[in-house]
């Protein structure tokens, strides 16, 4: 294996989510924070697809914005190629290292401005990036647009003239237009039709052959990912769960939540196994349970689960952050 | 696997394409806009063409004579001059002095309303694109200043200014002291309206797809935010340009305004309403049927805006 292209390092966050100053002292409340990823870490190797995958509220959107730089960690560090990016990027470097990375959002209606042309649009890189200028830059556009599969001529139209399908493609042709290396996803087909959800799955695995591309996909959706995912996270209310490959997952997966997370989905090779559906809720980030987040849902749980936090161990082919899993409690199960 | 591209109308030429726009539709749909725009276009042409179409110059001392003095509409003067809406005290063409006085109103309420736009839009997207402080500081004071009469703070700042200048440039600056004085007064429906569309347009995920790339964000809030507020800009526009050319009227009623050598339609009223009660009724009642038509169908057409660019009646 060679040295990961992206090395996210024990990355927390925490948002400020007091009430105002004033309300604050006429109430005597303290300060309150909303830990929405709390040390995580993983590597992303070149050219293969990681998936995170967890429940709204457990944090995948939040890491997507800490490693493009929309958001600033509280601590921990993001690596590409070795170099850190929450130290804060200027000038001439920032440049070279943003015309690698690029992000395709989960709304493909708020993600294109609705003013610009497409063919603006797709240019935006290009215009920022400075790498081609006038003609070349218009052919370059054409040749996107054909990439994804649209007509060169769309370049003349504006987005509300598109589908949502071909919306999504006007934004990955936006995110492939400067050549990046990698590609984070948040949720790109969940605001689609099935059917249209399948044509974009495999337009983006299609490029990815093509060009190389290394993908981070955030996805709620199993079955999205185990078509997508080469190794797979699962995080729960902002701490992994469980990291393995996207094989080893779906079949010997090894957290509790894990297993929950897949006995849910419908069983469409019609093996005979009882779906059960997923019980109760995430808990509330603000307040979350001691010891092991996922203690309160979790059927294994235990005294230990409920005071010490787990931490990621390897077992076997995969990584969990599970004290049942430590001590073979699961087996029983 | 390629998707049908949409085959729908090509672009084609700008005023096929106005013609062909759901505004243009719901304008012909409106009778009285329609009346609106063709009074506001006539009185802004006139205007515009006073010196070519005004039958006397009133400022040129040499051509007023004392004895034209109080001619009714529609009549000769003792002179055997015919005025078609009379003449004032000093034997000056109402009409002619309402051309050239619209045009003093029309020129000060358009400017003030365009200085009030380029502020206020300015610390608006500022304010709603930069958050926290910023915001805080800056929509406190438009909430402090909206408490206060926008005519109030007009007169504070012309005091002020009268102040400041040296009494020979205060005649030829009294006109753009009324345009940043009007203009002042009204920069904080601008600020207030575009900060808030900043704040709902700055979470979209076309603006983070920018700074992503690492796009300078005053190029986000010019080239991405700005085209996407402007439609409730140009309503208020539309508004506050009759509230600014009333309030210029205003002001120079009260005899703070434009100076008497180049009166606007609050002056011509000030004048005209010393003679109301004498039965000379002209020489206020023609200024200010035409301060009410330009007001009135300037605000028309602003409703109309504010409805014909309507998310919710759209689409």
């Amino acid at each position: 294996m060679s040295a990961p292209l992206l090395d996210v390092k024990n990355l927390s966050v925490a948002f400020d989510v007091s009430k105002p100053w004033l309300n604050r002292m006429i109430e005597r409340q303290d300060k309150l924070f909303l830990k929405a990823v709390d040390n995580v870490s993983f590597s992303i190797n070149k050219g293969e697809t990681f998936a995170l995958v967890g429940e709204s509220g457990s944090g995948k959107s939040t890491i997507a914005r800490l490693i493009v730089g929309l958001l600033g960690p509280s601590s921990g560090d993001v690596l590409f190629e070795g170099k850190s990016l929450s130290a804060g990027l200027e000038g001439a470097e920032a440049r070279r290292l943003r015309r690698r990375f690029q992000m395709i959002f989960q709304d493909p209606f708020a993600s294109l401005n609705p003013r610009w042309h497409v063919g603006d649009i797709i240019a935006e890189p290009l215009r920022v990036f400075r790498t081609e200028t006038g003609a070349k830059r218009r052919e370059r556009v054409a040749e996107l647009l054909s990439l994804v599969g649209l007509s060169p001529e769309d370049a003349a139209r504006f987005p509300h003239q598109f589908s949502g399908g071909q919306r999504q493609r006007v934004a990955i042709a936006r995110a492939l237009a400067a050549n990046p290396d990698f590609i984070v996803c948040d949720e790109p087909t969940s605001a689609l039709d099935v059917s249209v959800q399948a044509q974009i799955l495999n337009l983006m695995k299609d490029l990815q052959r093509q060009l190389g591309l290394t993908y981070l996909f955030i996805s709620h959706d199993l079955s999205v990912v185990r078509h997508m995912a080469d190794r797979i996270g699962v995080l729960y209310l902002g701490r992994l769960a469980e990291v393995a490959d996207a094989k080893t997952l779906f079949t010997a997966r090894q957290h509790p939540y894990t297993r929950m997370l897949l006995d849910a989905v419908p069983d469409l090779e019609m093996t005979g196994r009882t779906r059960k559906p997923v019980e109760g809720e995430i808990p509330s980030p603000l307040d979350p349970p001691s010891g092991c987040a996922f203690n309160p849902r979790c059927p294994l749980a235990n005294a230990r689960c409920r005071t010490e936090r787990p931490e990621l161990r390897e077992y076997g082919p995969t990584w969990a952050a599970c004290h049942a899993v430590e001590e073979g409690r699961d087996k029983t199960v | 696997m390629a998707s049908p591209a949409p085959t729908h109308s090509e672009p084609t030429s700008l005023l096929a394409r106005v013609l062909d726009s759901d505004v243009f539709y719901s304008y012909r749909k409106s009778p009285v806009t329609v009346v609106a725009s063709i009074v506001l276009a006539g009185l802004i042409l006139a205007a515009v063409l006073a010196p070519l179409i005004a039958p006397y110059n009133p400022f040129d001392p040499s051509s007023l004579n004392l004895m034209d003095g109080y001619t009714a509409p529609l009549s000769d003067s003792m002179m055997g001059n015919y005025f078609v809406l009379g003449t004032d005290h000093q034997g000056r063409d109402v009409l002619s002095t309402i051309l050239y006085g619209s045009r003093v109103s029309l020129f000060v309420g358009i400017s003030a309303t365009l200085f009030a736009m380029v502020l206020g839009v300015t610390l608006g997207l500022f304010a709603g694109y930069r958050g926290k402080t910023t915001d805080a500081i800056i929509m406190r004071i438009a909430d402090i200043q909206l408490t206060f009469p926008a005519i109030l703070i007009a007169l504070l700042i012309f005091g002020f200014a009268r102040g400041i200048i040296p009494p020979a440039q205060q005649e030829s600056a009294a006109v753009w002291v009324l345009i940043f004085a009007i203009g002042l007064s009204n920069w904080a429906q601008f600020a207030r309206t575009v900060r808030g569309a900043t704040m709902v347009e700055r979470q979209k995920e076309y603006v983070a797809a920018a700074r992503i790339m690492g796009v300078h964000p005053v190029m986000i809030l010019v080239k991405h935010i700005l085209p996407n507020v402007t439609g409730p800009v140009l309503v208020i526009a539309t508004i506050g340009l009759a509230l600014a050319i009333i309030e210029e009227a205003t002001l120079s009623f009260l005899g703070v305004g434009v100076p008497p050598t180049q009166p606007s339609l609050g002056t011509l009223i000030r004048i005209g309403q010393q003679f109301l009660f004498s039965g000379e009724w002209w020489i206020l009642f023609f200024p200010a049927v035409t301060l009410v038509l330009l007001a009135l169908s300037v605000n028309l057409l602003g409703d109309w805006l504010r409805d014909a660019l309507n998310p919710r009646l759209r689409q």
